[in-house]
């Protein structure tokens, strides 16, 4: 361009030549250098940066190794009782193993040890593991489902709807929770004994009837704080301009709440979801000490510590051992939502 | 201010009525009566029982005599505790727990603002690490487990402290701190964040520069508005750990509240359940309420609507 003759007139010089197509060079300024990094690859690049999530990430893993994995191929079962093995300490054979070792055959040692039925620990606290995880996995998903539309519709239909479903969550968390828990476990003794007996319906008796009881427990109790978290995310939400929008274009509700709200306070849902799980796991190993949790045979972590207190002073161990790994499983998905809420949602903080 | 209180308490009520009646119509809808377990009942015997307590009514009826004498201050008498009402049980229940419950949540409090300043003020440092990998770690030990670990080392090897029982000051040691150790943990890791967020407001720098030394700045200005978010914590923490924690008590043997509401559960104790279950909603609603008048004290922005 030509310089201006000028300089203090604002009269726009506008030539013919301006209006010409552009030209390769021009195009190839104008092409992002990079690629564009999306909101996943941006939080997992933090996230792999994140030296004490990986960390945990990986206890999370090889806990979750044990207690799905090795159990299939281990030599012993966890309701199996061993005769002449009770109470043997970790690493120790019992008289007949001894002799069979001595007579050159192969004796898988009892790792931790055995219990007061001669079963061997190590099994137990690995079953009792798995349970904890599956309630504690499962909780969270339920949580997440009921939680996040109870949060979604009540923040995006406002009015008395917000309101009377904000006071359903403060109800729920006014009532005793061990109070619910005992009477739902009781009061489903009943209806889930004949619905096991049912066809179709036989994975009841295996799951177990109160692990059942314990996920409708969760179900109708714990699901408040993911509600509120939801619900004040999507209350700033809805005044976006996305929102008008699709609704300009005819979206229905539900459409857009599923389509535009939901999807966008996903780095909140992953972030309270991850933190769920170690708090159900708490709240089952704490029911599963009182006695009111998984059924016997079935170990849970919770349950072994407190069948071990009887013989705290002569058997430690057998508290110890179910003591720090629920101890440890609790801390790594602590230490890992810490992780992920610092890589999807910097925002949030506590 | 008086309005928002006497809304604040006429919502409370309509709740407590809600969960009351919830937790009436659960109860009742569970198999099994509070007489069944007992040994060798004739049936006649039982009828008679039932009529005396009124159970052989309707069950909406039972519900309206229920409420009608509950709005009295009749809480009815004990169905298994022969000779004792609900009221006296939780008279002398509840003191003992409230206690317990009070000294756990004053020692968090004393414990957990101070190493949550620290931290926030040492950031970086050895100190600020080492405090954080505490309290991470407490927040990841069950209840259960700092008991029996308590219980373990200190009652059992070293016999330092008594195990069992509330006789003398000692007896208090050890349920206290793992009623507290939750709570401490959580506490100084929220005053961290909180403390952190304060400290790089621009008033803070402001009074810095104006020539206040840190120990002014950090108590009026600091502290006042990082502790607000404990106090939002403090007031269902408090609630919660008063009416008892049910582990510490059944491990402690703690003749608490905690204990008697599950025992009155398992034993469909009507009366007693009915009795501690209001008592505590209604504990835990006027805490919130408190909670949220505190707040106001404590910061004048907030306007209480």
């Amino acid at each position: 361009m030509k310089e201006n003759p000028n300089p203090l007139s604002f009269q726009a010089r506008i030539r013919p030549e301006d209006f010409l197509p552009a030209s390769d060079e021009e195009k190839q300024n104008l092409v992002v250098m990079r690629e564009s990094v999306s909101f996943w690859k941006d939080g997992l690049r933090r996230l792999l940066k994140n030296k004490v999530a990986m960390v945990s990430l990986v206890a999370v893993i090889i806990i979750m190794l044990f207690s799905f994995v090795v159990p299939s191929f281990y030599p012993y079962s966890y309701e199996q009782q061993i005769r002449g093995s009770e109470h043997l300490a970790p690493m120790e054979y019992s008289e007949e193993e001894q002799a069979r070792i001595d007579a050159g055959e192969k004796v898988f040692p009892h790792v931790f040890g055995t219990d007061k039925h001669g079963r061997d620990y190590a099994i137990r606290v690995m079953m009792g593991s798995r349970v904890s995880l599956i309630v504690g996995l499962v909780a969270a998903v339920i949580i997440l489902i009921i939680g996040s539309l109870f949060g979604s519709i009540a923040a995006f239909f406002g009015g008395w709807v917000d309101i009377l479903m904000m006071r359903i969550v403060d109800i729920i968390y006014t009532i005793p929770d061990v109070l619910l828990i005992v009477l739902l476990s009781f009061a489903l003794k009943a209806p889930l004994e004949t619905l096991s007996t049912m066809p179709g319906f036989g994975w009841v008796q295996t799951l177990g009837r109160n692990l059942i009881s314990i996920f409708i427990v969760f179900a109708l109790l714990y699901w408040g704080g993911m509600a509120r978290m939801v619900r004040s995310q999507i209350l700033t939400l809805k005044e976006s301009e996305y929102v008008t929008a699709a609704r300009a274009l005819g979206a229905s509700n539900a459409r857009i709440i599923k389509k535009h709200l939901l999807t966008n306070c996903i780095g909140t849902l992953i972030v309270t979801t991850t933190l769920q799980i170690p708090s159900s796991i708490f709240t089952e190993s704490f029911l599963s000490f009182l006695g009111l949790g998984v059924a016997v045979p079935m170990p849970s972590l919770g349950s072994l510590a407190s069948d071990a207190i009887n013989g705290l002073n002569t058997y430690p161990y057998l508290l110890f051992i179910p003591a720090v790994l629920i101890s440890l499983i609790i801390l790594s998905f602590n230490l890992l939502g810490d992780g992920l809420r610092d890589a999807f949602d910097p925002k949030m903080k506590n | 201010m008086v309005k928002y209180i006497c809304k604040r308490l006429g919502m409370a009520v309509v709740t407590i009525w809600l969960v009351a009646t919830l937790t009436f119509f659960l109860m009742n809808m569970v198999p099994g009566g509070p007489f069944l377990s007992e040994k060798a009942v004739s049936p006649k015997a039982m009828e008679a029982l039932e009529a005396k307590y009124g159970l052989d009514k309707p069950l909406f009826e039972q519900y309206c005599t229920y409420i009608g004498d509950a709005l009295h201050g009749d809480f009815g008498d004990s169905l298994k505790q022969r000779g004792r009402t609900v009221s006296s049980i939780i008279a002398s229940k509840f003191p003992v727990s409230a206690r317990v419950g009070g000294l756990a949540v004053l020692a968090a409090f004393c414990v957990g603002v101070p190493l949550g300043c620290l931290s926030a003020m040492k950031r970086g440092k050895v100190g600020d690490n080492i405090i954080i990998v505490i309290a991470t770690c407490g927040i990841a030990v069950p209840n259960f487990v700092v008991c029996t670990l308590l219980m373990y080392t200190f009652g059992a090897k070293l016999g330092w402290l008594p195990t069992l029982g509330l006789n003398s000051w000692k007896h208090y040691i050890m349920p206290v701190t793992a009623l507290a150790f939750y709570p401490t943990a959580y506490i100084t890791r929220l005053m961290r964040s909180s403390m952190l967020d304060v400290l790089g407001q621009d008033y803070m720098r402001t009074a810095r520069a104006k020539g206040l030394n840190q120990f002014v700045s950090l108590f009026k200005h600091a502290l006042r508005n990082a502790i607000l978010p404990i106090i939002t914590y403090l007031g269902p923490l408090l609630a919660y750990t008063v009416t008892g924690s049910f582990i510490v008590e059944k491990i402690f043997t703690i003749p608490g509240l905690g204990g008697e509401f599950i025992g009155s559960i398992t034993n469909r104790d009507y009366t007693v359940i009915m009795g501690t279950t209001i008592f505590l909603a209604t504990l835990m609603i006027l805490m919130n309420v408190v909670v949220d008048i505190v707040y106001k004290i404590v910061d004048p922005r907030i306007n209480l609507k």
